[in-house]
């Protein structure tokens, strides 16, 4: 059994709130009645002030921090920068974590039960976008008697969430912290997605998404589109030192696992086809593809933070290369010609995208930095 | 405050937008925000400044200032601030078109070369100074284009540019009657205050 360290923040409960008031979506279906399960850590303050909420990535989710019970293997995603005396500093702040809605790990989504047809959505689960989750994030924050966040923060597409925060609530955000994100997907991060969609539906076994129904999971192509995805989260020079060319056995001249690399990426593969649910993968992947906060100002991005109010964190990583330095560029670029507060670290790491979920000292060291000025500007104790 | 930036927050009008290039910890931004309403931004690429700067809430940028200033737009400002950095540029000139470009004045402050205490250590001693304002061997410096009062002036001159303050600094940072006389070179900080032509 691990010991759970000092600075962790301990067993964690998820916990479900639900809703029934309908929540329009910007695909013009509505979703009548969802539930949403999130975790909290830390304590909310008797004014409100010491909230900060968590937004996941692609295939992240409401467990952040802490373990569910004292041998789970693994902690939340986001457990090196949460908890007592990490950079999101659970002494101080409130944290919410939630799952999104079309998620798979508890929220409404394409497992869920359909009302109206009595049987899971599947494929016909409404597509989400970026907006819609930053909607029903708010309501959640009603539910919680938060009428403004300290601080939204998320990586990747955890990032575009806060890019939306500040743009639809503009008054119920503090400070934002955008991490190794990107205010627009390029061609080529579309193309990877498309990849990804088209190994899973044509996978014989996806059924058009009704696989459900069919008492199969599209494995293969779920797998595909992981391996596809876990090459542009990391580095050529992270893949290079951690499995460089070596092998698991003598070369058998034949296509089994010859391989380091390719016995990791088939086993990351494996894993994440049986505990993810394809038809979120694929609708995440469009809420990825759709958000274009510029696309309603005719790509002019400053014009279309005029409604931001709150001071950002940009924080790029040396080697990402599925959202590189450049992409946060943009967005910074964007906020001074905006005139926004904004402040910007571009962290050397050789990990790649996923560096963002990394402890490593000057990324550590900034986050933390910004999490204190957060402290103070909302006045938290000890700050 | 260190003296040259104790003499620029003087220099600095009430509600002016500023970009400080090379803003180390943030120390002159965030007494300019304080004490005047100056709103703006630093650019810094070293860690520990650019993380002080963050962690007391100056907005700053990770920027290599040898980019230029490209995603600044022109006379988007009303002042750019660069304390110490133009002896470390590629191109200063360049650079001083650049500051020029995004606000219609400029201070720059940089150690001027032709300091009396320099001359002794290249005209006696016959090795590069070395000296506070200029720690580093000739080897490793990062001062690649040192220059001196006088050079600076004429760069100005030859680009149509107007001066309009100059100052000096000496190891206590304190004016004295000689270096007001022979800035060349009783001057161990030079402190320019420059505006475009037209526009003084």
């Amino acid at each position: 059994m691990p010991e759970l360290d000092a600075d962790s923040v301990g067993v964690v409960t998820p916990q479900t709130a639900h809703f029934d008031d309908p929540l329009a979506l910007a695909c013009g279906k509505t979703l009548p009645s969802y539930s949403l399960v999130y975790e909290t850590y830390g304590t909310l303050n008797a004014e409100g002030t010491n909230a900060v909420l968590i937004c996941h990535a692609l295939s992240g989710h409401h467990h952040a921090a802490g373990r569910h019970h004292e041998d789970e293997r693994k902690p939340g995603w986001w457990d090196a920068h949460i908890g007592p005396g990490k950079s999101i500093d659970t002494n101080r702040f409130f944290v919410v974590s939630l799952n999104n809605l079309g998620g798979c790990h508890g929220s409404t989504g394409p497992l869920s039960i359909n009302p109206e047809t009595g049987r899971p959505w599947g494929p016909d689960f409404p597509m989400m976008t970026v907006s819609d989750w930053v909607h029903s994030q708010a309501r959640l924050a009603d539910r919680l008697g938060i009428d403004c966040f300290a601080a939204v923060i998320g990586g990747s597409l955890g990032g575009m969430q806060v890019m939306q925060w500040a743009l639809s609530y503009p008054e119920r955000i503090a400070h934002a912290g955008v991490i190794a994100a990107t205010p627009r997907l390029s061609a080529q991060n579309i193309a990877f997605n498309e990849v990804a969609r088209q190994a899973i539906r044509s996978d014989p076994d996806f059924h058009d998404g009704w696989y459900g129904e069919h008492d199969t999971l599209p494995r293969r192509g779920l797998k595909l589109a992981r391996m596809i995805g876990h090459i542009t989260y990391l580095s050529e020079a992270a893949m290079g030192s951690k499995f460089g060319r070596d092998l698991r056995q003598d070369l058998g001249f034949g296509y089994d696992v010859e391989f380091q690399v390719e016995s990791y990426l088939r086993y990351q593969g494996d894993t994440f086809s049986e505990s993810f649910d394809a038809n979120t993968y694929l609708l995440m992947t469009k809420a990825l593809d759709y958000f274009d906060p510029a696309a309603s100002q005719g790509g002019d991005l400053a014009a279309a933070l005029a409604p931001a109010k709150c001071p950002f964190l940009v924080v790029s990583f040396s080697t990402d290369w599925r959202f590189p330095p450049w992409r946060s560029r943009e967005l910074v670029d964007a906020l001074v010609r905006a005139d926004k507060p904004v402040s910007y670290a571009n962290i050397d790491s050789p990990h790649g995208h996923d560096a963002f979920l990394l402890p490593e000292p000057r990324y550590q060291a900034v986050f933390a930095g910004f999490m204190a000025r957060v402290a103070r500007d909302q006045q938290l104790e000890g700050s | 405050m260190r003296a040259d930036l104790k003499l620029i927050h003087g220099w600095v009008p009430e509600g002016a937008r500023v970009l400080d290039l090379g803003c180390g910890d943030g120390t002159l931004l965030d007494a300019l925000a304080r004490d005047k309403q100056v709103t703006g931004y630093g650019l810094e690429i070293d860690p520990d400044g650019l993380t002080a700067c963050v962690t007391r809430g100056v907005n700053v940028i990770e920027q290599n200032l040898d980019e230029g200033l490209a995603n600044f737009d022109d006379n988007a400002y009303d002042l750019v601030i660069m304390t110490q950095a133009l002896q470390a540029l590629r191109r200063p000139d360049l650079m001083l078109d650049e500051m020029l470009r995004v606000a219609g004045e400029c201070i720059i402050t940089f150690p001027n070369f032709a300091y009396w205490r320099h001359r002794m250590y290249l005209g006696f001693k016959g090795y590069m100074p070395v000296s506070k304002s200029l720690p580093h061997a000739w080897y490793d410096t990062p001062n690649i284009h040192l220059s001196t009062f006088n050079d600076f002036e004429r760069l100005c001159r030859d680009k149509g540019l107007i001066i309009t303050d100059q100052a000096v600094g000496n190891g206590a940072h304190k004016a004295h009657w000689s270096s007001r006389m022979w800035p060349n070179l009783f001057g161990e900080t030079a402190i320019f205050r420059v505006s475009r032509s037209g526009n003084a």
